[in-house]
């Protein structure tokens, strides 16, 4: 009976003390810190500092327009609003911190307009905002009345032609209301901004950083869940998918309406491609607007030595990425047009985004050991 | 053996505190687990706000019952108690097998081979006199109470917990747990965080050790709990063993269940020890139950019955988990017969599925976002397992049917990854799921698995 405790416990001892040499990940701990640091301080923070500068002068130039509404003043507030949207491709997937549905206030679409419009049956709409002057932009109903999309139509949707545009602005029985509600707009998309930058410098920063566990509520899995949520809900299906019809919210149709930029037209795809630059950076962890690259995914896949038929996985998926920018940039630069003449098209650059999404949400996932959402029940 | 020591075998009693202990504990763990399954909010979680739940194949009557699901937990609670008491016995323990049971029939989202243990423990507790002996039923009942009992009802319980250990054992014997260090490979570098184990999960060897130590100790441990002059060594590995998965995964209460059920293997002295502790705290005279009269069935076609259902249930337990051998291709792969057989733990399956319906009269094709439809837990189960999906399908079916398609087509794009190995397509896409059955060999609807896993 001895003979079998002992040959019990020294095969434990030395299962436990075999050394299997240099196979595997190098002894060196990876360092999962240096991954929240370089999102926070090179990524996260540098990109919110960008896009409140912008929503800054984006108030700036509406304060400037509602003073004097010219055609001058109009077209520079339309510049700088497509740069703020621009710069808000770059932060719009990072939701964590205290601030919460803070996309949903900046960027719901289709937005509202009037009437006639897509959610028609909701009693608030733009129009009605303007026209009653009763409208509280804080509540959460009012989110289809505001942000980019609802200035995309005060400045390009509401006639067609610039003259009869700013008309709304200058003759118009409820012109003051107008000038009114674009300065209101973006104030409230300034202050929104100007808050969640503050969360973030102020305490949350660290808190991101320190929580470094490899809980579901770590700040790595929440962020990586947060990164597949944006690029699967608001990239692949917000910007492509549901305008080209490849979702049950229109049955499989065609929707232009849910183009995003829908009535200034011609920047749908510029705004596509900067919020698919701004996944693979973050992918990469490439610091924003700057050559440099710090550690992210992309590392943290190449340690854990994943392979994929034959290649590294994050190889595979910067591919991926590669081949999705050049489905892309066959379509037109107005997608209410790609879709209305051929949605096909639209749907070929949709199955590319899709792939990504299984090397992500499988793949990536498995390697890192990470659930997709955080539910905490029980397993096996 | 032959029919006379057979026989003598079954004539034999042995003390009856092991098993009083065993009921007391029991009945104690499963209170604390219903109270902490409702305390995390699970039950509505789980089974209230699901739009649907997945059905065990030939029980899709069992469904939950809106606000009345509380109280099946209630039933379940109260049932605990009096077992544990040993009031009203065996009405308690046919209440508590029936209402946990029920609990786990009404979503196999939520299958885990622990609730299927805890399961078939309360059945067999059914036909075992575990309230001879310290029970408020024995102090009552002076023709109850019995000092011994019949050894065999004792061991059956030993035996379950063996067949347990030693398929979950012999489940380990394959390429991937050990040549391939797979799913521990997976799992150990993510428990970075914990303080020297974290920085040993860095290292292959490591996840060799864990994954080889893991199926020893599982093909090991019953032989060393019965051995006596091994069972105390055995004993501090289970707790070691269970603590250990406790810290690496979350796997709730089980490990303690495991813990305390372990206990029986030990002679009588220990358990009268402990009931001794608890009489003094709780001045219940011991002595009272300590009657040298030995436990007899009332009458004794009850004893023939009991005999023959536990003898029927174990012939079950040893063939059910080779079921798998009745159907083609690779087990973890179609996970046919893949459940109720103590594989735990065994593999890391991630996947993705994207269902595309088709109207036929239009030709128009959208994708579903299973977020609408199905809670994250359910998703993730759905997404790698074929029963799900195809009980998903047919739900899609149904509600597009009740929407406006008449004939709806429904496809599937799935990928999932298994131990590591790359992302591989899993059901055949050009497949309408309206037209699979769930009879059908599950091979003419899924890809095939493009690698080997050899083993048991």
């Amino acid at each position: 009976m001895k003979k079998t405790i002992f040959l019990f416990l020294s095969t434990l001892i030395f299962l436990s003390c075999t050394d299997n040499g240099p196979s595997g990940p190098d002894v060196d701990d990876f360092d999962r810190e240096a991954i929240l640091v370089n999102w926070a301080d090179n990524i996260i923070i540098p990109s919110f500092q960008n896009f409140a500068a912008e929503t800054e002068a984006l108030k700036l130039a509406s304060e400037i327009f509602s003073a004097d509404p010219t055609l001058q003043n109009l077209t520079d507030l339309r510049s700088q609003w497509l740069d703020s949207y621009k710069a808000w491709q770059h932060v719009s997937m990072f939701e964590m911190g205290t601030v919460m549905n803070f996309r949903d206030y900046l960027n719901t679409y289709p937005t509202n307009a009037n009437e006639s419009s897509f959610n028609s049956d909701e009693s608030k709409t733009i129009q009605n905002n303007i026209e009653t002057g009763d409208y509280n932009l804080i509540l959460p109903s009012s989110r289809n009345t505001q942000g980019f999309p609802a200035l995309d139509y005060l400045l390009y949707g509401l006639a067609d032609n610039d003259a009869e545009l700013l008309s709304f602005y200058t003759t118009n029985d409820h012109a003051d209301a107008y000038r009114a509600y674009v300065t209101d707009l973006t104030t409230r998309i300034d202050t929104l901004t100007d808050t969640v930058l503050d969360n973030w410098i102020n305490g949350y920063r660290d808190e991101f950083v320190s929580n470094t566990g490899s809980g579901a509520n770590s700040s790595f899995n929440m962020m990586v869940n947060d990164f597949i949520f944006y690029y699967e809900k608001h990239l692949r299906a917000g910007k492509i998918g549901i305008p080209a019809g490849a979702t049950n919210i229109s049955s499989g149709n065609p929707s232009p309406i849910h183009v995003e930029a829908y009535y200034s037209r011609n920047f749908s795809k510029i705004l596509f491609m900067e919020s698919l630059d701004s996944v693979q950076n973050f992918f990469n962890g490439s610091n924003f607007k700057s050559q440099q690259s710090g550690e992210s995914l992309d590392d943290y896949l190449d340690y854990l030595k994943t392979m994929k038929e034959g290649t590294d996985l994050s190889t595979v998926i910067n591919n991926q990425f590669e081949i999705s920018r050049e489905k892309a940039a066959v379509l037109n630069d107005n997608f209410v047009a790609q879709v209305d003449n051929d949605p096909f098209l639209m749907l070929a650059t949709y199955d590319e985004l899709q792939r990504n999404v299984v090397y992500l949400k499988v793949d990536m996932l498995q390697a890192l050991n990470i659930t997709p959402d955080y539910f905490d029940s029980d397993g096996d | 053996m032959n029919t006379k020591s057979i026989r003598s075998y079954f004539e034999k009693s042995t003390n009856a505190a092991p098993l009083a202990v065993f009921r007391i504990f029991f009945g104690l763990l499963m209170l604390i687990s219903m109270i902490r399954f409702t305390a995390n909010g699970w039950i509505e979680k789980l089974y209230i706000e699901p739009l649907l739940s997945f059905s065990y194949y030939g029980f899709e009557w069992v469904q939950p019952m809106g606000a009345y699901t509380y109280m099946i937990f209630l039933i379940c609670a109260v049932s605990a108690i009096f077992v544990s008491l040993g009031y009203k016995y065996r009405i308690a323990i046919i209440l508590f097998f029936l209402s946990f049971t029920y609990i786990e029939l009404m979503d196999k989202t939520t299958y885990l081979n622990h609730y299927y243990f805890i399961s078939i423990l309360s059945f067999l507790m059914i036909f075992l006199p575990a309230h001879a002996y310290y029970s408020i039923d024995a102090f009552k009942n002076e023709n109850l109470r019995s000092e011994r009992v019949p050894a065999w009802t004792i061991d059956s319980i030993k035996f379950l917990l063996c067949i347990v250990y030693f398929y979950a054992g012999l489940a380990k014997l394959n390429s991937d747990w050990l040549f391939r260090a797979m799913p521990l490979q997976i799992w150990l570098p993510s428990k970075y965080s914990l303080p020297i184990l974290g920085d040993l999960f860095q290292q292959q060897w490591t996840h060799f050790a864990f994954s080889w130590a893991g199926a020893l100790y599982d093909l090991s441990i019953p032989f060393l709990l019965l051995i006596k002059r091994t069972r105390v060594l055995a004993f501090l590995l289970v707790v070691v063993f269970h603590l250990l998965t406790r810290v690496l995964f979350p796997i709730g209460m089980f490990p303690f269940i495991m813990i305390v059920s372990a206990l029986i293997f030990f002679d009588a002295d220990l358990h009268n020890k402990i009931l001794g502790y608890i009489s003094r705290i709780l001045r219940i005279s011991k002595e009272t139950f300590d009657n040298a009269t030995t436990y007899t069935f009332p009458k004794s076609w009850v004893k023939k019955a009991s005999l023959s259902v536990i003898s029927l249930f174990f012939a079950i337990q040893l063939l059910f988990p080779f079921r798998y051998m009745l159907y083609p291709g690779e087990l973890f792969w179609t996970e046919e017969g893949y459940r109720f057989s103590w594989r735990v733990m065994l593999m890391e399956k991630t996947g993705y599925a994207n269902f595309k319906v088709v109207n036929p009269e239009n030709g128009l094709r959208f994708y579903i976002d299973n977020t609408q439809f199905l809670t994250p837990l359910q998703e993730k189960q759905m997404s790698t397992q074929p029963d799900f999906i195809l009980e998903y399908a047919r739900y899609l079916e149904n509600h597009y049917k009740e929407n406006g398609i008449s004939n709806p087509e429904i496809y599937v794009e799935s990928y999932v990854a298994l131990n590591g190995r790359g992302s591989q397509l899993y059901v055949n896409p050009d497949v309408n799921l309206t037209t699979v059955d769930y009879s059908m060999n599950r091979q003419t609807w899924l890809m095939p698995f493009d690698d080997e896993i050899k083993g048991l």
